[in-house]
C-alpha cells in the first residue's frame, strides 16, 4: 500500500525484502551502502550490497576479553550485538592523507581533494548514535570544526536499528543511551521475526519509504516490539552508577586502585581504538629518500602510547597507571567540562576487546568502594 | 649522525652480513621503488649480495644483517666496527639472536650432532647473540624481516639529519588502523601484539594469527599483564612462553617474561 499520510514520526511495517530494495534507492541516490558484515568470526562494519550481505541468524556471546560469534538460524538480520569496529571509522577515518608537497625549487603544497564519500550506515545502534552526538560535539565546535569530520557527517544517511537482545557487557540503560532509539535518524528499524517496523525520522527517510510498499502496523506487531524493548532494558545484567561522576574520579587522583589497575593494564590502546568516542591522532609525515616529497598523513592514536604524552625532556605520563588513570578520568570526569556529556555510551566495546578483561564499570566501582573505605 | 651534502657529497654505505638467512638484505633489494634514488643519494660501496664490486672502506653508514654465532664472527664485527661511522643492525637476528638463538635454551653441541655427519668440523659458539653484545650500535631495525618502509625511513632520516620515525606503538594499534578483527578476544589465540614494537603493519593478526614478536618488545610492553592475559588462551602446554621463546628470544624482555610464564605453568601444575 502506499500511504499519502506519510509523515516523519510515522511507523509502518516493511516487508524484510524491501530493505534490499530500500537500500538499492539509497545507492541509486550517491549513497555508500556500509553496515555490519560477518567476517573474521566477527561484526564489521563494511560496504554491503544489501540483505545478502548483513549477519543473518548471528548472536554474539560477550565478556570481558571474550567475543564468540553463535549461529541461531533465525530468519534475522540485526540481532547480533555490534563488534570491535564502530562507525567513527567512517567519518573519523583511521588513516585520512591531509597533503602531499614536492619540492621543485621551493615546497609546492597539495592539499588532498579526493571527494568526500557520501555513507549511509545501516543497523546503528542507539549507543552507537549516541556516540556519534558526541563526536559531534568533538570535531562540530563553533570556534572550529574538523572538515575531514564535517563532510562526511553532513551528508550522512543513519538508518538505525532498536536493540533486542543486549549483550553481558552492555550497559546503555545506566548511561542513558539505549537500547531504545529516540532520534537523529533518517529511519529506524525494529527488526521482528516477520517484517522490519520502520519509524520515519526525516525527510529523506520518508521519501526513500514512501517509494516502498509497506503496511500499516497492526496494534499487535506493535506491541510485540514494546514488549520486546522493554524486556531488552530490563535485561541488561551490567550496571554503572552514574550519580557521582565526573566529580568521584576527577576527586580521586591518589586512590590505590589506579596502581592496582596499571599492574593489568596492557597499554595497548584496543579500548581507545573500539571506543566509538575516542578522538585522538597523530599526523605523520612520509618523506622520500631524496627528500624532495612528502605525504602528511593523519592517523588514530591513543593517550596509551607512551609517544602520545612525550613532550621536550619527558614524558607526561610516564608509565601505565598515568596513562590507564588519565584515560578513565577523561572518559568518565574531565569531559563533562569539555563537552557537556561524559564519554562514555555503555556500548562495553572496551570490556569485550581489552585483552586483559578490564572492567570500567568494575574499576569506577572499585574507585567509589575506595571513598567510602 | 649527519651526512650533510657538503662535506660528503655522496656517503658510503656498506651491507655486511652475518648469520642469517639474507632476508633482510633482500628487503633492500626489494625497495624496487626507491632503488634509483638510494643509488643516486647514497654510494654502495659494500654489499656482497647485490654487487662483487668491492670499494675500499671506511664507511660512512654499516649495515649489519645476522647475529653473532661463531668465534670468526665474533672478531670480524670489531673490525665491521671500527669501519663504519655510523653502524645499524639490521633485523633481529642482528637485534635479538634471531631463531638461531634457540640455541640459548638448549645445547649447542647436541643440535650439532643431530644435523650433522661430522660436527668436529665445525667452530660455533655456544650462543647466537645480537650484535649489541658484542660493539656499539647506533640503531636498531627489528623485523624477520625487516619493513622495507622502515628501511626507507631510516635511510632518508640520515641523508636528512633528522631523527627516523618510528614511534614504540604496540602492534595492536596497527591492527585497529587496519580493521583487523582482534585474534585474542574473537578467536582465543595468544597474541604478543599488545607489548611488540609495530612496524610490519599487524602482518600475522591480518592473517589470523597471533604476533609472535619479530619486531621485538615494545618499550612500554606490560609482560606480567600480557603472560596473565595469554596463557588463559594457550593452546597446548606453554604457547605463550613458546611464542616469547621464538624469533626475538634473546630479547631480555622477552627472556623474562618466557621464564615468568613457564614458572607460572609449573606453579599450576604442581598444585
Amino acid at each position: 500500500m502506499t500511504d499519502k499520510s506519510l509523515t516523519i514520526g510515522s511507523t509502518v511495517a516493511l516487508p524484510k525484502p524491501e530493505l534490499d530494495l530500500l537500500m538499492a534507492d539509497l545507492r541509486k541516490n550517491g549513497f555508500q551502502t556500509v553496515g555490519p558484515h560477518l567476517q573474521d568470526e566477527s561484526i564489521v562494519y563494511t560496504k554491503i550490497d544489501g540483505l545478502k550481505d548483513l549477519p543473518r541468524g548471528i548472536l554474539s556471546e560477550q565478556n570481558p576479553a571474550s567475543y564468540r560469534m553463535i549461529q541461531t538460524g533465525k530468519d534475522r538480520y540485526f540481532d547480533f550485538i555490534p563488534g570491535g569496529q564502530s562507525w567513527k571509522q567512517f567519518l573519523f577515518p583511521p588513516r585520512h592523507t591531509l597533503f602531499t608537497a614536492v619540492k621543485d625549487g621551493k615546497w609546492l603544497l597539495k592539499e588532498n581533494d579526493e571527494p568526500t564519500p557520501r555513507y549511509a550506515l545501516i543497523g546503528v545502534r542507539a549507543c552507537e548514535l549516541a556516540a556519534i552526538h558526541i563526536q559531534d560535539r568533538v570535531f562540530l565546535r563553533e570556534d572550529f570544526s574538523d572538515p575531514i569530520y564535517r563532510l562526511r557527517r553532513e551528508g550522512l544517511f543513519i538508518l538505525a536499528v532498536n536493540c533486542l537482545d543486549p549483550d553481558a557487557t552492555c550497559f546503555c540503560v545506566s548511561m542513558g543511551t539505549g537500547p531504545r532509539l529516540a532520534a537523529g535518524f533518517d529511519l529506524c528499524v525494529t527488526e521482528l521475526d516477520e517484517v522490519f517496523l520502520v519509524e520515519v525520522g526525516s525527510e529523506l527517510g520518508r521519501s526513500l519509504l514512501a517509494d516502498r510498499t509497506y503496511d500499516l502496523p497492526s496494534a499487535f506487531v506493535q506491541n510485540t516490539a514494546n514488549q520486546a524493548l522493554e524486556r531488552a532494558a530490563e535485561s541488561m545484567v551490567r550496571t554503572m552508577d552514574t550519580s557521582d561522576l565526573p566529580g568521584l574520579l576527577t576527586g580521586q587522583l591518589e586512590a590505590e586502585r589506579w596502581t592496582e589497575v596499571g599492574k593489568r593494564c596492557l597499554s595497548c590502546a584496543n579500548c581507545t581504538l573500539v571506543c566509538p568516542t575516542c578522538f585522538c591522532w597523530d599526523a605523520t609525515d612520509q618523506v622520500d629518500i631524496l627528500g624532495k616529497s612528502t605525504r602528511r598523513e593523519r592517523v588514530w592514536d591513543s593517550c596509551f602510547n607512551p609517544h602520545y604524552s612525550y613532550v621536550v625532556g619527558g614524558n607526561t605520563r610516564p608509565n601505565i597507571r598515568s596513562r590507564y588513570r588519565q584515560w578513565l578520568t577523561h572518559k568518565l570526569g574531565a569531559w563533562k567540562g569539555q563537552f557537556d556529556v561524559l564519554g562514555c555510551v555503555g556500548c562495553g566495546r572496551c570490556i569485550t576487546w581489552c585483552p586483559a578483561g578490564i572492567d570500567l564499570t568494575e574499576e569506577v566501582a572499585a574507585i567509589r568502594a575506595e571513598v567510602k573505605a | 649522525m649527519t651526512l650533510t651534502p657538503k662535506t660528503n657529497p655522496k656517503p658510503k654505505v656498506a651491507v655486511y652480513k652475518f648469520s642469517s638467512c639474507d632476508g633482510c638484505q633482500l628487503s633492500i633489494l626489494n625497495l624496487e621503488d626507491e632503488l634509483l634514488d638510494l643509488a643516486s643519494a647514497v654510494d654502495i660501496a659494500y654489499f656482497l649480495e647485490a654487487t662483487r664490486t668491492v670499494k675500499p672502506g671506511p664507511y660512512d653508514v654499516g649495515i649489519v644483517e645476522g647475529s653473532v654465532t661463531t668465534p670468526h664472527e665474533a672478531e670480524r664485527i670489531k673490525e665491521v666496527r671500527a669501519e663504519c661511522k655510523f653502524l645499524v643492525s639490521l633485523g633481529t637476528c642482528a637485534t635479538a639472536g634471531g631463531i638461531q638463538a634457540l640455541r640459548n635454551f638448549a645445547r649447542a653441541d647436541e643440535y650439532a650432532r643431530a644435523v650433522y655427519a661430522h660436527p668436529e668440523f665445525l667452530q660455533y659458539l655456544e650462543t647466537s647473540t645480537p650484535i649489541s653484545a658484542h660493539i656499539p650500535v647506533d640503531l636498531e631495525i627489528w623485523g624477520c624481516p625487516v619493513n622495507k618502509g622502515t628501511v626507507v625511513e631510516v635511510l632518508a632520516a640520515l641523508l636528512q639529519n633528522r631523527r627516523p620515525n618510528f614511534p614504540p606503538s604496540p602492534v595492536c594499534l596497527e591492527c585497529k588502523r587496519r580493521g583487523v578483527v582482534c585474534v585474542v578476544v574473537a578467536l582465543g589465540i595468544p597474541c604478543l601484539g599488545p607489548a611488540v614494537h609495530g612496524g610490519c603493519g599487524a602482518l600475522c593478526p591480518a592473517n589470523g594469527r597471533g604476533c609472535y614478536g619479530c619486531f621485538g618488545p615494545s618499550s612500554a610492553g606490560n609482560f606480567s599483564a600480557l603472560i596473565a592475559s595469554m596463557m588463559p588462551h594457550d593452546r597446548y602446554p606453554n604457547e605463550t612462553a613458546n611464542l616469547l621463546r621464538s624469533f626475538s628470544s634473546h630479547a631480555p624482555a622477552f627472556r623474562a617474561a618466557a621464564d615468568a610464564a613457564l614458572k607460572a605453568a609449573s606453579g599450576r601444575e604442581a598444585k
